[in-house]
């Protein structure tokens, strides 16, 4: 572990996960809004997860499964890729990943803002709960699969099956969608649809209209069993 | 005139009174049955097996004044904290939502009085429930429904869901009328919508992803607490095999008469193996691996007396769970009830329609007013009674075979009553030294 004024930083080349899990949370628990730097994190997997408070975590390179898991708060940068799971499960606070992100991304996240410069495998906010989603590329199939709430915001094409079984969560797709899920339609993009996306668009940093996306969301006709329905299943 | 003679009516047995009748449900509307609970079939099961007892070859113990320890720990393997446990048996996962708020408050009462664990279910965990149990232990499922590192991190152990012995490969429904304004809200969706649980992990497939979430969850809990992975009476060999390869603390074991709070009934009658023919192949994975003893095994799906829990443990489980028999402990299926499952078109012990959330003995259900019906007080004394006359009932096996300890059961302490039995529990036939299957034979 090296200290400058302004950083404190962590090289994995020297340092166990345990311990750079271990400093960080202890870090974001302290509440400091201290900054940490980890170099040659070498596609570990778990890195910077269950942080709980304000801490900013730059990671120099890609990572493994489940980096910034059940984050809180805190804001995990990776300028790299990431591998699957990033920022499952998270609470609040911002991850960013400046390259590609693979599979599940912000699977299940209740909040936050996760930000992916790049594209996104499949499966992208699967089960989203509530959190936020950008995804600067494209996004592969199955993406918001079962997704609860939240918004997902895609500025390229989405694969197949997009929304399949979605619930309330609010999809904005810029460019193409190969093809909508079970239940997921296309729906007007109102006024306060537009100030959401806007507002998302500012946070991410992302160079596009909110008038150039078309938003999908729920048909709504899969929230309770009808026999009649059985052929979408 | 003679009346012709005429031989009496003859029922089909492929055709059955009861077969029929599901034929003409299913004609009627539709859609397959639904039902919570286990199998209802007839398999084999414990009451197949026998103790042989001391005799000349082993001593007794005294009955009341011999030690039999009863106690065990869960988590030894990497947890820094294993879980301690007074008694062999523990709660099920049940989740608040197939349950009532009072419900899992008794469950928690129940099991801390008896010096045991409870488990949360689909849903989350609710205040009733983490206040109420002293130990308690939080499913990760593949909803994740309420899943939130606070509640990872205030639990005592965490159970990874992979299945459960109703469904192996199956998910869940909670139907819309259990979905109250509480009920949604801890799940994050609207109020009144069938509820769906996927049946596959949204993060990970298959157990070299497992580790890595393993890695995860011990890194977010500080390795503190036992991980243990539930799976449903499938494969039980290769399934706790690769559940050791993962990572896993204790494995939960939960065979075909494992209760579920709705799923097709062809589910839950035609899928998984029973509970009997599990646990030997699950003992000799851990045997195998030399883990035995070090992953410790829970064996659920039927356990109703204290034979039961000493034969799972003969067999070389290191506990067993509950839950059909604590709901029916705290007083589901009560013939008090039996003019209100009268008017369900049911009866007392036949009740089933848990997923529809009318449940007169007020444990499966969200209504308010149904709800009143389950005192968390009296029902959390039931259960304590109820779990002490398991172990009792254990301990008595157990001392009549010679043990100071139920883990000191054994499979040499058994025979049992139907080839069936013998080839699934690798016990010998009663009278006989031998059982279909046994080597050199």
């Amino acid at each position: 572990m090296t200290m400058t004024l302004d950083k404190t930083v962590l090289d994995m080349t020297a340092t166990e996960l345990r311990e750079v899990n271990t400093t960080l949370q202890a870090a974001a628990k302290a509440q400091a809004n201290a900054a940490y730097e980890i170099i040659n994190p070498r596609g570990s997997h778990a890195m910077a997860c269950g942080l709980d408070g304000p801490l900013s975590v730059t990671i120099k390179g890609s990572t493994g499964y489940y980096c910034a898991g059940m984050n809180k708060e805190a804001t995990v940068t990776v300028e790299g890729s990431a591998g699957p799971g990033v920022a499952e499960n998270m609470m609040s606070g911002v991850v960013t990943i400046e390259g590609d992100a693979s599979q599940y991304a912000g699977a299940t996240g209740h909040g936050g803002l996760l930000n992916i410069k790049g594209n996104a495998s499949s499966r992208c906010g699967i089960s989203m709960k509530g959190i936020d989603i950008v995804v600067h590329g494209n996004i592969g199939h199955m993406s918001a699969f079962m997704a609860q709430k939240g918004n997902l915001v895609v500025l390229g094409d989405a694969g197949d099956a997009l929304g399949d079984s979605l619930y309330e969560a609010r999809l904005f797709v810029r460019g193409n969608v190969k093809s909508l899920g079970a239940d997921c339609i296309e729906k007007e993009m109102r006024p306060e649809h537009i100030a959401i996306l806007k507002e998302l668009l500012e946070k991410a940093g992302a160079d596009a209209k909110p008038e150039e996306f078309k938003r999908y969301g729920s048909a709504r006709k899969l929230y309770n069993f009808n026999i009649d329905h059985a052929d979408e299943y | 005139m003679d009346k012709t003679p005429q031989t009496e009516p003859r029922q089909s047995w492929t055709f059955s009174n009861s077969i029929n009748s599901e034929i003409r449900r299913a004609a009627d509307t539709g859609i397959y049955d639904i039902r919570g609970g286990g199998a209802k079939r007839r398999v084999p099961h414990f009451d197949d097996l026998l103790f042989l007892g001391a005799s000349m070859s082993r001593y007794p113990l005294e009955g009341y004044r011999e030690k039999c320890d009863t106690s065990v720990t869960l988590g030894t393997r990497f947890a820094k904290k294993p879980i301690e446990l007074k008694i062999p048996v523990t709660i099920a996962g049940m989740s608040f939502g197939a349950l009532s708020g009072h419900a899992k408050e008794a469950l928690g009462r129940g099991a801390t009085m008896a010096g045991t664990s409870t488990t949360t279910g689909d849903g989350g965990m609710t205040e009733e429930e983490r206040g109420h149990s002293e130990k308690l232990v939080y499913q990760y499922l593949p909803s994740r429904y309420g899943m939130n590192p606070d509640d990872l991190r205030r639990a005592d152990a965490i159970e990874i869901v992979v299945g459960q012995g109703a469904k192996p490969g199956g998910g869940g429904m909670l139907l819309g009328q259990k979905i109250t304004e509480r009920v949604a809200g801890m799940r994050d969706l609207p109020v009144g919508i069938d509820q769906r649980s996927a049946c596959r992990h949204p993060d990970w497939t298959g157990p070299d992803d497992l580790e890595i979430k393993i890695l995860e969850i011990r890194e977010i809990t500080n390795w503190e607490k036992p991980i243990y992975i539930k799976v449903g009476g499938a494969r039980p060999y290769y399934d706790v095999a690769l559940a050791c390869k993962a990572g896993a603390d204790v494995i939960v074991l939960d065979g075909m008469q494992g209760g579920t709070a709705a799923t097709q009934d062809v589910f839950i009658e035609h899928v998984g193996q029973p509970t009997l023919a599990c646990i030997r192949p699950a003992v000799q994975a851990l045997q195998d691996l030399g883990l035995h003893r070090e992953v410790q095994l829970v064996v659920s799906g039927g356990i109703r007396t204290g034979a039961d829990v000493a034969k799972a443990l003969a067999l070389g489980a290191d506990a067993v769970a509950i839950g059909t028999a604590a709901l029916v402990a705290l007083g589901d299926n009560d013939p008090k009830w039996e003019s209100e499952y009268n008017k369900l078109g049911t009866t007392t012990g036949a009740y089933d329609d848990w997923h529809e959330g009318r449940d007169p003995a007020g444990i499966t259900t969200q209504d308010v007013e149904l709800m009143k019906r389950l005192d968390p007080v009296a029902a959390g004394r039931r259960l304590r009674n109820y779990l002490n006359v398991l172990t009792l009932e254990c301990q008595t096996l157990a001392r009549a075979c010679g043990h100071n300890h139920v883990h000191n059961l054994e499979p040499e302490d058994l025979c049992a009553l139907t080839m069936e039995a013998a080839a699934m529990a690798q016990v010998p036939l009663a009278g006989t030294n031998w059982y279909p299957g046994k080597p050199g034979f």
